[in-house]
């Protein structure tokens, strides 16, 4: 199968759904959305808690009803064609990319513009090295999550939780409600990365246990877990202390411990990578450093919230058909910087000239109460006092455009 | 009898306590707006939350079918409903909305489907 469109978009989860609305909005004329998964709807298929959408929709609904949304509008429009079962195998700088899938075998698709859309995956225990035994009832969260919402199956009866990411502290709850018992939450550092929220309703409201500095050091059983041995940590060096060591049992280890943009396709096209956030470096239009190739959603950075996702699909899927179109202006660029608290910043490239830019942002440590400084050419041309900003949640500030003169910074400081 | 809350409002997360004064009125303190006086007052005098699950389908593309409450039910009540939902099923083809359990275990909420399920191509 061979195809031209104006706008090929990689992954059907929430980006590329929004991302392929906001290109049809913008005058592509065909657009082609290629998704691995046998449905569309991506991660959220299996996030059937509440709270999406109250930013986006303004109202709070779960992860499946949030992707029918989308869902349903694409299916409405006929320039929108999505690919089910269909993995893209490889994107070229040409904007031509390869794809299989077993109704159609091998695809291959020109494109006018396209838009990465791969959502990322989550660290696994490889990724931590964890020692002990290589027994079963080792699962990632999100994982024992698809298991169990999806699938109908459960992991284990009696759990340890590493990570007290959202996905984990939403895990913890679900397992308790499926009849499991969840002994702890372990979290090496000393704060959670998970909203508030979820601390309460799924940890306090089920009476779960969340240790503060404490981890999981080693991994007992032959065939299936048998327990796990946490230890404090010492907070500077995060050095396990051994003399606190204490055997937890248990038949199932839930990791829930980060995630990482899924960025093999990305590196392929050359596009430059921003080692921070894993993703590649874009510009305010979500463009990344080879034209004509965007990206938005997860793949680009971890998002919290998928309202966020949404929004910057958008931006990136209008761009797309413009680009496709011949319509995306050329300009220069100047860099975006982090500085002092601030981690990274997502455009990492703005044109100066008219309008507004939004600028996501993650503080390194929680700031309590915290300063806001944008720089540029010299000047500080915004800055904002927070109360508080948390590693966990993703930050936004609004720059005018007329005001740049040179690069930018952000900055995040105590005060 | 004095209670400790985190609010949940916002990423502040305020430390409140909330108790019921001679007069019986419901007093907050520890909040720094007035949204957390709220939540300081639901969740002292009636607590409710959201209850989603999955239940199983037949004849469905897919095995399982994920569902919630239609309105918050009190949060005394979750494991009758969780029971309730557990002896639950769906006969495909499923759309967002259909009713899966009518006023579940008598709080005057439904379970509602929360995806869209078609049937199984033969
Ligand atoms: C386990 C987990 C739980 C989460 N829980 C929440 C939550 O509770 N609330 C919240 O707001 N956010 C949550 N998130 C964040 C959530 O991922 C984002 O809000 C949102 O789903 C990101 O959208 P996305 O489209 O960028 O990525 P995804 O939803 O991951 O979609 C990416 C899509 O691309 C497809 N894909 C990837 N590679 C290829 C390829 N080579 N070829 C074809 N298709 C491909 C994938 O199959 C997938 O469908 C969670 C994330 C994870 C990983
Ligand atoms: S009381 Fe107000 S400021 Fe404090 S956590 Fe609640 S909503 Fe936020």
């Amino acid at each position: 199968m061979m195809r031209n469109v104006d706008v090929a978009i990689v992954g059907g989860g929430p980006a590329g759904l929004a991302a392929a609305l906001a290109a049809h909005k913008a005058g592509a004329r065909s657009i082609l959305v290629l998704e691995r998964d046998s449905f569309p709807g991506g991660i959220l298929q299996q996030c059937i808690h509440n709270g999406f959408g109250l930013h986006y929709f303004g109202q709070e609904l779960t992860g499946p009803e949030y992707a029918q949304r989308f869902v349903d509008e694409v299916e409405k429009i006929d320039s929108i064609e999505v690919l089910l079962d269909t993995m893209v195998l490889q994107v070229n700088p040409d904007r031509s990319l390869v794809a299989v899938s077993d109704k159609n075998g091998m695809v291959r698709v020109q494109a006018g513009a396209v838009v990465l859309a791969m959502g990322c995956r989550e660290r696994t225990r490889g990724a931590l090295n964890i020692p002990g035994t290589r027994p079963a009832g080792v699962y990632t969260a999100g994982c024992a999550q698809r298991l169990v919402n999806m699938e109908g199956m459960m992991p284990g009866k009696r759990v340890v939780i590493l990570g007290s990411g959202d996905i984990g502290l939403i895990m913890a709850r679900r397992m308790v409600w499926e009849g499991a018992k969840v002994e702890m939450v372990c979290e090496i550092m000393p704060y959670s990365s998970g909203l508030n929220r979820n601390i309460v309703q799924c940890l306090e409201d089920n009476d779960i246990p969340l240790y503060f500095n404490t981890t999981v050091v080693e991994i007992h059983g032959r065939e299936r877990v048998e327990g796990v041995t946490v230890a404090e940590v010492d907070p500077a060096t995060r050095a396990p202390k051994m003399e606190t060591a204490r055997f937890v049992p248990c038949d199932t280890l839930l990791l829930s411990v980060g995630l990482i943009p899924e960025n093999e396709l990305t590196k392929g096209t050359g596009a430059q990578m921003d080692r921070v956030t894993s993703g590649a470096q874009v510009d305010a239009e979500r463009q990344t450093s080879v034209p004509g190739i965007f990206a938005c959603g997860n793949v680009l950075h971890v998002h919290d919230l998928v309202d966020n996702v949404s929004e910057e699909a958008a931006i990136a899927g209008e761009n797309a058909a413009k680009f496709a179109l011949g319509t995306l202006q050329k300009a220069e660029t100047v860099r975006v910087l982090p500085e002092g608290g601030t981690r990274y910043v997502v455009p990492q490239r703005l044109v100066r000239g008219e309008g507004k830019a939004a600028l996501y942002f993650r503080v390194r440590a929680a700031y309590k109460p915290a300063r806001l400084a944008v720089l540029s050419g010299g000047r500080e041309i915004r800055s904002v006092k927070k109360r508080v900003m948390t590693p966990g949640e993703m930050e936004k500030v609004v720059i005018d455009l007329k005001d740049v003169a040179g690069d930018v910074t952000v900055r995040v400081e105590e005060g | 009898m004095k209670k400790e809350f985190v609010c949940i409002s916002c990423p502040v997360g305020c430390r409140l306590t909330v108790w019921q004064d001679e007069k019986s009125a419901v007093q907050v303190e520890g909040n720094t707006c007035p949204r957390g006086k709220t939540y300081g007052v639901q969740e002292f005098t009636a607590p409710v939350r959201t209850v989603t699950s999955s239940v199983p389908v037949s004849h469905g593309a897919q095995r399982m079918c994920s569902v919630k409450t239609d309105a918050p039910v009190p949060k005394a009540r979750i494991p009758e409903v969780l029971r309730a939902i557990r002896g639950a099923s769906l006969r495909a083809p499923v759309a967002v909305g259909d009713c899966v359990v009518e006023n579940v275990a008598g709080t005057g909420a439904n379970v509602v489907a929360t995806r869209r399920v078609t049937e199984k191509k033969r």
